[in-house]
């Protein structure tokens, strides 16, 4: 087990957080938008190793992609990827995309409230 | 890589006396105890000698002990045999709502054919109160159940006060004595119990035998009906290399409890202390005196139990965790919820269970591989930045 991007981003262009402690899971993605690409994920997790392993998976899928690409990454593509998981698993999966979208989101909204700033 | 095994409630090694002394009953020695030629005889003197073996634990007669399968059948057949021999008397059954599931589900079973149940709760240590189970206990009482130690958490529960309770009300009582066998002193007669269960595989003997004590005039419903082996209360040809297993198992327990005990119970106050001092915000669950020798179960705050396994795991440590990540069920031990541990903490369940094949080198190498482990999961956990964040570390 080796996560990879795991931290905070100080200054994110969006942060998604789901899930909550009591079912053992949660998960917080941050975002960096850059040209319409996430040139940058990270994630904060505290779930067992299904749900550290989907989220070190889905900032690999995500980084670099374009938004509407990012949007795309579904729980399946993400339980694929890892090589299928445990059916009792299978609801880690769900966090991992939710929490990307989450933050993607999050970045959408925040680019709404700046165009109705400046527009 | 070392090798560390430190999850003995859910595993013994077989010890290696036990395993030469069940071998010639997986070769030569295959005969049924209830044959009538000499090959059958052979047998059943064996299934005797391992009677008495079981019957020494616990300093009862032999014609007292019956064989079965394992903790869980023992209790299913405590439960369940006694609740259908004495239902004409009543139908209510008390036990601890900390109970192994093979109590608690026989005795949620039974609620579902018009037994009801009442489950008396612990406190924050896991301790039950006898009183709680006095006023627990009604007219139409057929059965009290609360077990000898609980093996999650470790704490040793008052069983001669709980069965004398039980008995000043006329209700027979039963122990879970699964994870205290062994361990503990637990002569049937100092205790006052009417019905007490044991495994073989928590004794270091071979998986698949257990035993259920009961008291001469107490009636059981069998749970297997067929032939009139084990006094007609549980039909089935003998598994005799298991129960050989278990009688010499049993043996061994007995004569070396004390040593056992003391020796382990000293590894353990070491990693303990060691761990208590090393990882801040962790803590023992559980009483942290009156507890079993082999138990140290921890709540470490911040990061999940499966984690911490699987990273534990690639270093060669094997231990368990309570939360519900770990369980099939993703469901979070009852234990820790019985005693009052939030959902977020339970999470953090780490369970180990040191046995009699562990050194000091092996609590060394735990205590050594823990807290970077720790500290990894840490700074993965959004809940520990959080923490951080209001001031905390």
């Amino acid at each position: 087990m080796n996560p990879r991007n795991v931290g905070e981003i100080e200054d994110a262009d969006g942060i998604g957080e789901v899930g909550n402690p009591v079912c053992g899971d949660m998960m917080t993605f941050y975002i960096k938008v850059d040209d319409g690409k996430l040139s940058d994920v990270k994630f904060k997790t505290f779930g067992c190793g299904a749900a550290i392993a989907v989220s070190s998976m889905v900032s690999e899928m995500a980084m670099g992609k374009t938004i509407d690409e990012a949007l795309k990454i579904t729980r399946e593509d993400v339980a694929d990827k890892l090589g299928g998981l445990p059916k009792q698993k299978m609801h880690c999966s769900n966090l991992g995309a939710d929490a990307l979208h989450k933050a993607i989101q999050d970045y959408q909204s925040k680019q709404k409230d700046k165009e109705a700033q400046h527009g | 890589m070392a090798e560390v095994y430190l999850d003995h409630y859910a595993a013994t090694p077989v010890l290696d006396e036990v395993a030469e002394a069940m071998r010639p009953y997986l070769s030569e020695e295959f005969g049924n105890p209830s044959s009538l030629h000499h090959r059958g005889d052979a047998a059943r003197e064996a299934l005797d000698s391992a009677r008495e073996q079981v019957a020494s634990l616990v300093g009862a007669a032999p014609e007292e002990v019956m064989f079965v399968s394992g903790g869980t059948e023992a209790n299913n057949t405590a439960v369940k045999g006694i609740c259908w021999a004495a239902r004409r008397k009543g139908n209510h059954v008390v036990v601890s709502s900390i109970e192994h599931f093979s109590v608690l589900n026989a005795a949620r079973t039974m609620a579902k054919f018009d037994f009801e149940v009442t489950e008396v709760g612990v406190d924050d240590l896991g301790v039950v109160d006898p009183e709680a189970v006095r006023e627990a206990i009604r007219d139409d009482t057929v059965l009290v159940s609360v077990m000898a130690a609980n093996g999650e958490i470790g704490t040793l529960q008052n069983v001669a006060e709980v069965a004398a309770v039980a008995k000043d009300k006329g209700v027979p009582f039963h122990t879970d004595a699964v994870a205290a066998a062994g361990w503990i002193p637990l002569n049937v007669a100092d205790l006052g119990v009417d019905a007490m269960s044991i495994a073989s595989d928590m004794l270091y003997g071979p998986k698949g035998a257990g035993a259920l004590w009961v008291r001469k005039g107490l009636r059981l419903m069998p749970l297997l009906d067929g032939g009139i082996q084990e006094d007609g209360r549980r039909g089935g040809t003998e598994n005799m290399p298991g129960i050989v297993g278990m009688g010499k198992a049993a043996e061994l327990a007995g004569r070396d409890l004390a040593d056992r005990a003391s020796r382990v119970s000293a590894m353990r106050d070491r990693l303990v202390k060691g761990l208590l001092g090393a990882i801040p915000r962790l803590r023992l669950t559980g009483h942290p005196t009156e507890r079993l020798p082999w138990n140290a179960s921890f709540l470490v705050e911040f990061v999940e139990g499966e984690g911490m396994l699987l990273f534990l795991d690639q270093k060669g440590i094997s231990v368990s965790s309570g939360s519900a990540c770990t369980s099939r069920a993703l469901k979070g031990s009852h234990v820790l919820t019985a005693c009052d541990v939030p959902a977020e903490m339970a999470s953090g369940s780490l369970l180990f269970s040191l046995g009699l094949e562990n050194t000091d080198e092996d609590i060394d190498y735990v205590l050594e591989t823990l807290p970077p482990i720790v500290d990894r999961l840490r700074q993965m956990s959004p809940l520990y930045a959080k923490y951080l964040k209001e001031g905390g570390g």
